[in-house]
């Protein structure tokens, strides 16, 4: 209701009827909510079923015109299509809207677009086979918005989750918390372990996104976590990329890795290298390293596309262990069949958490868990309702 | 120099993190100016790190042309390829390099009759490769082997007209193995993946976790 108080609304009755064309009741024009601005939009009640009517907007910026021709339709869309800007309203198949950006200057096909903090005066005409009927004209002034009222149940969402696993976080430092054991994870060591033994290296691949990509620095995180691990067992580390700003960063967290772990004359800067910026040359530069150089074991994480499964089968080819961990989902099923280990999904995130037992990090794994038992109890309520015909909660939780 | 490695890099992961949240909510045109700002930087970044790409990839290969590695000759191909590709760049179909970039010319040529057909080639292995791994996982060596193997033959036989021609249940069962127990599968990972996005995002916003920088916390 809050976002209707804001809107500029003007209702009137139907003032023309002419032989056979009425206009339509409740003619509305406002702002268009959750906008940029640059638009108004108009609402009206349905026309009755079967009648054929085509309607015109006209716009002017003073109230005795000119008016200009801002659209025509056949077909304008019913409030209910839009339940970001209307809700889920019952009444809301009763009405028309159109959504007003322009109209023409009359100059040819010239158009000049709706000025935000300008009032605009509208008019509805209604063509009829006895002719065109228009309406009054409404005035409104196009603005644009602060706040997207159709993202309130995802703001909440989101509000709600980060507080319950800050809520964790800040346990995690006064009591030790259960974290189930992701055996994944417990082989890191293990595939570590053999490639020092073999006397090999360790190769780790990024996925194919960008370095703006949560997957793409959930798999940097444990590239910092498996560096200092190859710094303190002095094993070789090779980290093949495809973005440069990856690169770059990857780099720097193997360079302070070395660091940490006092090894700083055991790292090379040619280790986290550039092998191709392209998928499948990146997939067949990779694949001839695994074939080449044969390291002992290849760790694969982030997000992965169709690149996946050719890795993987040639890297299985090899006798490395691999673990592989990404929350692409379609690729998943590559990954569980051909690599010893996978982290599905959330897994990849709570990596770098795991292996670093800090406890900080580990509350928010709790957290993570705890937000996902209740929105499981939601979808289970949810469900209920929905198969009783309620949909208020299905509702309420729709991306709009 | 603390201050420049540690708390800098916090301090914009946080301003950034919290105006990108932030504009995810405001439709006004200022928050979208900020966006695309933002944006524009990214490809400035994006720009010069691809010269420090450029600059990897080029040492990597030359020093295992220079030390007779094993597959040094790939290197050399390495070599090669730059070399003529910016050829053709410059020359660009005989306009020039300050010109648009021709949509015809030996540049074209070798994108499309070169990269692309190697692109696809790689990208057909594919079809051998889903083959071995499937004949590795199917053995029905466990239950649950045995009802992958099920499952998939049926989702296989399903997809094409044989499925239907052999018995209309086929494509029927096809299609609920699909949208039932895959689809309830696909969701609970997404449910986890978003989740754990989000208490990511938090780590990384709030600067709790810090691996990223590497060195640990």
């Amino acid at each position: 209701m809050s976002k209707i108080a804001s809107w500029i609304t003007v209702t009137v009755m139907a003032l023309h009827v002419a032989a056979g064309a009425a206009m339509p009741l409740a003619i509305e024009v406002y702002d268009t909510p959750n906008d940029a601005g640059g638009s108004l939009t108009l609402t009206w009640s349905r026309a009755v079923a079967g009648a054929s009517s085509w309607y015109s907007v006209y716009v002017a910026t003073a109230a005795d015109g000119p008016f200009r021709l801002a659209t025509t339709t056949a077909t304008p869309g019913l409030k209910s299509a839009e339940p970001g800007l209307f809700g889920y309203d019952d009444d809301n198949d009763g009405y028309h809207v159109l959504h007003i950006s322009d109209y023409a200057t009359g100059n040819g096909e010239e158009r000049e677009s709706l000025k935000d903090g300008t009032t605009y005066f509208v008019r509805l005409g209604v063509q009829t086979a006895a002719g065109e009927v228009v309406g009054a004209a409404l005035s409104a002034t196009p603005r644009g918005n602060l706040f997207n009222t159709s993202k309130w149940n995802n703001l909440i969402l989101g509000i709600g989750l980060s507080f319950v696993i800050l809520l964790y976080i800040s346990m995690a430092r006064r009591k030790d918390l259960f974290i189930r054991r992701i055996a994944g994870l417990e082989a890191l060591d293990e595939a570590l372990g053999r490639a020092t033994e073999m006397g090999k290296s360790v190769l780790f691949v990024h996925g194919l996104k960008g370095m703006d990509q949560i997957p793409t620095i959930a798999a940097v995180s444990i590239l910092g976590r498996v560096a200092q691990r190859t710094a303190r067992f002095d094993t070789d580390l090779r980290v093949a990329n495809v973005d440069p700003v990856v690169m770059s960063v990857s780099q720097e967290v193997v360079k302070e890795a070395y660091l940490q772990e006092g090894r700083p004359d055991a790292y090379r800067p040619d280790s986290v290298f550039m092998a191709a910026t392209e998928q499948f040359s990146y997939a067949a530069a990779v694949e001839g390293i695994m074939v080449r150089d044969r390291p002992a074991a290849h760790i694969l994480m982030g997000y992965f596309y169709a690149e996946s499964l050719l890795l993987t089968e040639t890297g299985s080819t090899t006798g490395a262990i691999q673990i592989a961990g990404t929350d692409s989902y379609t690729q998943l099923p590559f990954f569980v069949t051909t690599c010893d280990y996978t982290l599905m999904g959330e897994e990849l995130y709570a990596a770098s958490a795991y292996l670093s037992r800090e406890p900080k990090l580990l509350g928010s794994l709790k957290g993570q868990d705890v937000g996902k038992a209740l929105i499981i109890g939601l979808l289970v309520v949810g469900t209920v309702l929905a198969t009783f015909g309620v949909d208020t909660l299905t509702h309420l939780f729709a991306a709009l | 120099m603390l201050f420049l490695t540690r708390t800098l890099p916090f301090l914009f992961c946080f301003v950034f993190g919290m105006t990108g949240w932030v504009i995810y909510y405001v439709p006004h045109e200022w928050a979208q100016t900020v966006e695309r700002e933002i944006a524009l930087w990214l490809r400035l970044v994006y720009a010069f790190a691809y010269f420090l790409g450029l600059f990897s990839l080029l040492s990597l290969h030359w020093s295992k042309i220079r030390q007779r590695q094993a597959g040094w000759a790939y290197s050399l191909i390495v070599y090669i390829s730059f070399g003529v590709m910016t050829l053709f760049v410059v020359y660009n179909d005989g306009h020039g390099p300050f010109a648009a970039q021709a949509t015809t010319g030996p540049y074209q040529w070798m994108f499309t009759s070169v990269h692309v057909a190697s692109s696809a080639t790689m990208f057909s292995m594919l079809a051998f490769f889903i083959s071995s791994a499937a004949y590795r996982t199917f053995r029905a060596r466990t239950p649950e082997a045995a009802i992958l193997l099920v499952s998939a033959i049926i989702v296989m036989l399903g997809r094409v007209p044989i499925g239907a021609y052999i018995s209309d249940i086929i494509p029927d069962t096809m299609q609920w193995l699909m949208s039932v127990p895959n689809m309830a599968a696909k969701r609970g990972i997404l449910l986890g993946v978003s989740l754990g996005a989000i208490a990511t995002s938090l780590r990384i916003i709030f600067g709790i976790e810090r691996s990223y920088l590497g060195g640990g916390d």
